[in-house]
């Protein structure tokens, strides 16, 4: 657990990067510091690992005021991973890794094999271990910055902007990584982003702080999307909140409805008579989803012709409806995008071996909400 | 010292003036040399290179032996001034072209490829785009050439061309300390004008890097 | 002219004895090493100080520049002039001329250190000195080599005019064979001179292969950065006193 009470940081010009800051980080959860540039988020972190010290207050882990430790001491016990990764130029990816546990008196052997066994949990092959940094992308530089921070297995680790230079889809990637990391090692993360969609996708709690270091909002994700405490949240948290919110609700209550299934090789005809109000999804052998099947469009066959995966339509999301860490799978919005991006206008859903066992419509998924209101589920 | 200096005004001025000529005329061949082979040198990796280690060769002979080695090369006498300029160009073109490939590598790659949707063509593009661009970074490699020129004339007053550099040997062989110490500071006033006047030029003609 | 050089090269008398070129060669890389080690004692400490904290860079590149401009023939004069003949006065003025470029070399490249890469070397615990020695002092060894090879160069050029002030050396050659209008011995004293300047580079070349980390091998993104980088340092860091 790592407390700041009364926390200030300000600067010989009279800057103050952050005002009185009172905050309770839980232990074994991701705590994300989120807002604006010049809001004090990154200054926040760095004075956890006495980066930077505060001018007033105190921050204590477990306890113990972090002003009474030496601080090389003290940052060799918390993991610190930042944008750019950072990484040693000079020295290959494992003896980046190993650099902690060399550092805190641990043989070379054995820090190196500990840092190979953490390149293969972060999800890298073991044949880039002798490679160096510039010999990697950004998002393999990121892993090993994860894995670099992680070799002494402290109990915190602070991001600093850790994802926020790779492109989209790696970012992506990279994120439910971490929370499938966090599922088995239960760190303290604090971690610090300008992204709110990853401070809501990230969080067990997020700090939202607003311009000149002061603390807007402290709560779960839902919460934050559900009841921001005033404007500058609100809109901080941007559009489609509502939806976005719909996230966090799991879709329980939801009953699912027939969908008519169709495999591929039968002939056109057999097809046009199981189409339910004009519409198929074609499965294979293991029931996965592989397309729609139209009435308009099968008019345009002779029907003795056989059914051929050119005569499918793509479909849209899948609903998921067995949860999954680090997705929103199972969640009302994974059930209400399934059903908008579906050209039927019936999501499909699926178990967790990716077989179609039913449909959702938009409809199901408001009298869903509805229902979840009335039973107080939803914070307002 | 300063009894010697008031008799010898006269002197101390025509040998800067001559010192000036001798290092600040190769300076400007050098460069007019260098900014094509720095372009070359940006058109291809074995180019580049092949450029680099030949000039980083040349470079690497001591001044005295090249005013030696140049008279037999060139055909000229071994006191004729033209070996000590022919020597200083060289060193110029050595030390320019590194600047000259730095500067045109900073030009961002935006901005070129801009001109040249826009309808440059390469020799226009150079010369009204990417030359103006490099300024900074031509001027940062000019003020090292002039400077190190200035100081180097001086050596050439051991085979009868040195500017300054003869109140060295004048005052060496007199055992008078005193006009080898005016020769340094006058050589040291001469660099720190040149490295002013340049530093001066590089601002008046790059307006653009001092807004905002 | 070539018949001469020839004939003076081949002649055994001029590779015999006090005044033999390997004597000559010997007592040029002696000034040389000299000169160097006093001068990385100074050069190198005092650099990657300055270049670790951030004070006195304005003072470190002034007199960088500064000295750059001093003509090391009349360094030299004034010192033998002020101090006396001997080995010990030439080699202090030549370890004045080397002093610089390994100022501005280490200074340079520790600096051109990503500050990332030195935020995040803190962040993992590393003590100050730790930081300097294990992390900025590997990845600046490009650009300190730069300046050991710059200052090398110097030292081995102005060891050979320092003949004038009466020191060995191959400078001997040019500089008696001019008193004696004897051009043969000076364009093999020149020569000598030239291959032995080379060759000391190529050899620090190897060095420096050696020493510095494959990682920092110029290829990709690093290299683009520490490109513009050097760039801006560029006023510093290449060096020609004589």
């Amino acid at each position: 657990m790592i407390e700041f009470q009364a926390v200030t940081k300000q600067y010989p010009d009279g800057t103050i990067a952050v005002r009185e800051l009172d905050l309770t980080i839980e232990a074994g959860k991701i705590t994300v510091f989120v807002g604006p540039s010049g809001c004090g988020k990154t200054t926040s972190l760095r004075m956890i690992n006495r980066m930077i010290d505060a001018s007033s207050g105190h921050i204590l882990i477990d306890g113990a005021d972090i002003m009474r430790s030496d601080p090389p001491v003290l940052r060799r016990g918390i993991g610190y991973v930042i944008q750019h990764a950072g990484l040693f130029p000079h020295r290959t990816v494992l003896d980046n890794v190993a650099t902690v546990p060399v550092l805190t008196g641990v043989g070379r052997r054995a820090a190196r094999a500990r840092a190979a066994e953490l390149l293969e949990i972060v999800g890298l092959p073991a044949g880039l271990a002798r490679r160096y940094p510039a010999q990697l992308s950004g998002g393999q530089q990121q892993r090993v910055g994860v894995a670099r921070a992680l070799a002494a297995d402290p109990p915190v680790l602070l991001m600093d902007e850790p994802f926020s230079a790779v492109d989209p889809i790696v970012r992506e990637g990279l994120q439910e990584e971490l929370l499938r990391l966090q599922a088995d090692l239960a760190k303290t993360i604090v971690f610090v982003t300008h992204d709110i969609d990853e401070a809501i996708k990230l969080g067990d709690k997020v700090a939202v702080m607003r311009t000149g270091g002061v603390l807007a909002q402290f709560d779960e994700p839902a919460a934050l999307l559900g009841r921001p405490s005033d404007d500058f949240v609100a809109s901080f948290v941007g559009r489609d909140r509502g939806y976005r919110a719909l996230g966090f609700l799991a879709a329980t209550g939801l009953t699912l409805g027939e969908l008519s299934l169709v495999e591929l090789g039968g002939t056109v005809a057999d097809a046009r008579k199981a189409l339910v109000g004009g519409w198929a999804v074609a499965v294979d052998e293991q029931r996965h989803a592989i397309g729609w099947l139209s009435s308009a469009r099968l008019d345009t066959v002779d029907g003795a012709a056989t059914v051929t995966p050119d005569l499918l339509i793509s479909g849209g999301s899948l609903y998921q409806v067995d949860s999954d860490v680090g997705t929103t799978a199972g969640s009302l919005r994974n059930a209400l995008d399934a059903a908008l991006s579906s050209p039927a206008a019936l999501g499909i859903a699926v178990d967790a071996t990716g077989a179609v066992i039913g449909s959702v419509t938009a409809d199901d998924v408001v009298r869903a909400l509805a229902k979840a209101r009335t039973a107080g589920e939803v914070p307002t | 010292m300063i009894a010697w200096l008031n008799d010898h005004w006269d002197l101390v001025f025509s040998l800067s003036g001559q010192h000036l000529y001798l290092a600040l005329v190769p300076v400007v061949i050098g460069f007019v040399l260098a900014v094509p082979l720095g372009w070359l040198a940006t058109r291809s990796g074995a180019l580049r290179a092949t450029i680099f280690y030949v000039f980083g060769f040349i470079y690497s002979i001591p001044s005295l032996a090249l005013l030696v080695v140049l008279p037999v090369l060139l055909g000229t006498q071994i006191l004729d001034p033209i070996n000590l300029m022919a020597a200083l160009t060289i060193y110029t073109v050595a030390l320019l072209v590194r600047s000259v490939v730095d500067a045109l590598s900073s030009v961002p790659w935006e901005v070129r490829t801009a001109a040249t949707a826009m309808g440059f063509r390469p020799l226009r593009r150079f010369f009204s785009v990417e030359l103006p661009m490099s300024i900074p970074v031509l001027v940062a490699g000019l003020r090292v050439a002039a400077v190190s020129s200035i100081s180097l004339v001086s050596v050439g007053a051991l085979l009868g061309v040195g500017g300054l550099g003869n109140l060295f040997n004048d005052g060496f062989h007199r055992n008078f300390i005193g006009e080898i110490v005016i020769g340094v500071v006058a050589s040291l006033i001469l660099a720190l004008v040149t490295d002013a006047v340049l530093v001066l030029i590089g601002r008046l003609s790059t307006p653009w890097t001092r807004v905002g | 002219m070539w018949p001469a050089l020839v004939t003076w090269l081949t002649t055994s008398a001029h590779w015999q004895g006090a005044n033999g070129v390997p004597v000559r060669i010997l007592e040029h890389l002696q000034y040389t090493g000299l000169s160097m080690l006093f001068a990385l004692a100074i050069g190198l400490p005092v650099g990657a100080l300055v270049g670790h904290t951030g004070r006195g860079g304005v003072l470190v590149v002034g007199v960088a520049n500064g000295l750059r401009a001093l003509p090391s023939l009349g360094l030299l004069t004034i010192v033998v002039l002020g101090l006396g003949l001997g080995l010990a006065p030439p080699i202090a003025a030549l370890t004045v001329l080397a002093v610089p470029p390994l100022l501005a070399g280490t200074y340079a490249g520790i600096r051109a250190v990503d500050p990332a890469v030195v935020d995040a070397a803190r962040g993992m615990g590393m003590r100050e000195w730790e930081i300097l020695l294990k992390v900025e002092v590997p990845n600046a060894m490009p650009l300190i080599f730069g300046g050991i090879r710059s200052a090398t160069l110097q030292v081995v050029a102005t060891a050979t005019i320092a003949a004038d002030v009466a020191l060995g050396g191959l400078g001997r050659y040019v500089i008696d064979g001019l008193a004696q209008l004897d051009y043969a011995q000076m364009l093999a004293g020149a020569l000598l001179v030239a291959v032995l300047a080379i060759v000391v580079d190529l050899v620090l070349v190897g060095v420096q292969r050696l020493v510095v980390s494959p990682g920092l091998a110029e290829s990709g993104v690093s290299r683009r950065r520490a490109t513009s980088r050097r760039t801006r340092n560029a006023a510093v860091s290449v060096t020609r006193g004589n």
